[in-house]
């Protein structure tokens, strides 16, 4: 009886599990779909204490208490602005848990386990292992705990590539051979080791692929421990994180022109530190002050705003929001351009710009809105740089040659906030910058806008008191 | 011919290709929501999690099956409580009163 009421515990969670992903697809209906998987995770973990393995609830209730209380004060007190890191690091939790299933069991049961057991073992505490020190990594790097440029060293490409393969070639033996103890251990330190030395050479730029590719390995990670203790649930919930995370990796990896070989073995943003310097021809820049900008901004009829990690930065979302504000009350049409890898993690902007109360239907994906940009009277560049950098679509030699970028070009007039003349994180100098239709306003992005707000609102009132007269 | 973990294997591979399919048509705007909603759900480790500190086996395996119950807790209570609090976030243009 238990047995039966056991499985279809098990498979509500898994059905939940499914449909509360699909009720993703809509804003509408997205906090109705996380109610529906938190009810299959119940389910499933209620059904998991009423199995009659479970002789001892004191541990489990020590770990549940301490889980919950960490994770319920982690979910309140992090700030918007720290998602990435938040994301980073909880992938480090569940590759963890996943890791620690996979060492008792074969702790346990190493010397009686069966090959085909073993290898499904070996995937869960390989994925597990460079999961969490990869994510551990990815985390340091967006809390600059360590420098978030990519750390490069000689051979480094080679012993990576050595260190992998050793790597594989224990797995392999450990096989042929399940009872090798060391050997299991020892590909446990080799998985940490890799994941470190993975994400050592990757930069700030790549991190919405390496967090959507570390995703992934989360998930096969809990879809392999599924396989080795035969547990259907878990197999499922692991195969749909496995797979969200490999199409994430997929569409960013798109976004961005990269091969996915490229991506899927990690080789991200090393490729690139040669391209920098070239091209000494003396350019000149037209540089703007905020009420220059404030005049155009005033008189646009339309305006699009391309918001980047400069905006995150400088947490300037909130004073996007009031200009934006500002300009639909006089009258125009405001809209967000969203690149796919603007951001440290996919779907960045949008979660800042929906704190700073932008309603979502105001921001546009790219496809959705790049021919529209030809009939725009103000393109407004905050914070961004590569992902509008009009060399993506000729220049052969540039490193950001074909990836898919925002027209911004193409609008009447191109404002771009930024703190200087530095190139991009992809180091190709942007031509838009020179463009004659292009204003500079430099300096930190929240007090350029806070004075646009201030401006723009004096004109109107000296404009609405002049009618007056 | 019924080896259990051939067994599994279908039901991981159509998994995969069921996820797929769903996970293609979440739009880009929840990209992030989604993220940390697949990490609660992942946190289902828990479920092993439980068993391996519960059963009663050696104290080595009772320490880490309690260390793999608490990091899978924080993924399900934080993941699912942040994703909450996201997806409260994002509203619709109010539409104005005439």
């Amino acid at each position: 009886m238990n047995e039966i009421l056991l499985s279809a515990s098990y498979l509500a969670a898994a059905v939940l599990f499914v449909l509360g992903l699909k009720a993703l697809n809509s804003p509408e209906t997205a906090r109705r779909g996380v109610l529906m998987a938190e009810v299959g995770m119940l389910l499933a973990v209620v059904g998991t204490l009423l199995r009659s393995e479970i002789i001892q609830y004191q541990w489990i209730l020590v770990g549940i208490v301490a889980g919950s209380t960490i994770g319920a004060l982690m979910a309140i007190f992090m700030p918007m602005t720290a998602m990435p890191q938040r994301i980073a690091i909880s992938h480090s939790f569940g590759a963890l848990a996943a890791t620690l299933v996979g060492i008792v069991e074969y702790y346990e049961h190493g010397l009686t386990i069966g090959h085909g057991t073993m290898a499904a073992l070996g995937f869960e505490v390989l994925f597990g292992s460079i999961t969490i020190t990869g994510s551990l990594m990815a985390f340091s790097k967006l809390q600059e705990f360590v420098k978030g440029a990519p750390i490069t060293y000689r051979f480094q490409n080679l012993s990576n590539i050595l260190l992998f393969f050793v790597t594989v070639g224990v797995f392999v033996f450990l096989i042929i051979r399940p009872e090798t103890g060391v050997l299991f251990y020892g590909m446990v330190a080799a998985g940490l080791l890799l994941g470190v030395l993975i994400v050592l050479p990757i930069g700030g730029a790549d991190m919405p692929v390496v967090l959507a590719l570390l995703n992934s390995y989360a998930g096969l990670a809990s879809a392999a421990t599924g396989l080795v203790i035969s547990n259907n649930v878990l197999l499922i919930a692991g195969a749909l994180d496995g797979t969200s995370g490999f199409f994430l990796s997929l569409m960013m990896s798109r976004a961005m022109n990269r091969s996915f070989t490229n991506v899927l073995f990690g080789a991200v943003g090393a490729v690139k530190a040669e391209a920098q310097t070239q091209g000494g021809e003396e350019k000149t820049v037209m540089r703007y002050t905020p009420e220059d900008a404030a005049y155009i901004l005033e008189n646009a009829q339309s305006l699009i705003i391309i918001p980047g990690y400069g905006m995150a930065v400088a947490q300037a979302q909130q004073a996007v929001q009031e200009l934006a504000t500002l300009l639909i009350e006089k009258g125009a049409t405001v809209r967000y351009a969203i690149h796919p890898v603007a951001g440290r993690m996919p779907g960045h902007m949008n979660v800042l710009l929906a704190e700073a109360n932008v309603p979502y239907d105001l921001l546009c994906e790219a496809e959705q809105i790049n021919n529209d940009f030809q009939s725009t009277d103000v393109a407004l560049v905050i914070g961004a740089n590569d992902v509008v950098n009009p060399a993506a679509r000729y220049k052969k030699e540039s490193p950001l040659y074909g990836m898919p970028i925002l027209n911004a070009d193409q609008a009447q007039t191109v404002i771009i906030l930024k703190r200087s003349l530095s190139p991009g994180f992809a180091g190709e100098d942007n031509e838009l910058f020179y463009n004659k239709k292009t204003m500079m306003v430099f300096g930190d992005a929240k007090t350029t806008l806070t004075s646009l707000v201030q401006l723009v609102k004096q004109r109107t009132r000296t404009t609405v008191g002049a009618a007056k007269d | 011919m019924t080896n259990p973990l051939f067994e599994s294997l279908y039901i991981l591979v159509l998994a995969g290709f069921l996820g797929f399919e769903v996970i293609r048509k979440v739009p880009p705007l929840l990209h992030t929501p989604l993220m940390s909603t697949t990490n609660a759900i992942s946190g289902i480790s828990l479920v092993g999690s439980l068993v391996a500190a519960g059963s009663g086996q050696s104290i080595v395996s009772t320490v880490l099956g309690t260390l793999a119950v608490t990091a899978a807790t924080i993924n399900v209570v934080g993941g699912f409580m942040i994703t909450d609090r996201m997806l409260k976030m994002f509203r619709r243009k109010e539409r104005k009163p005439q």
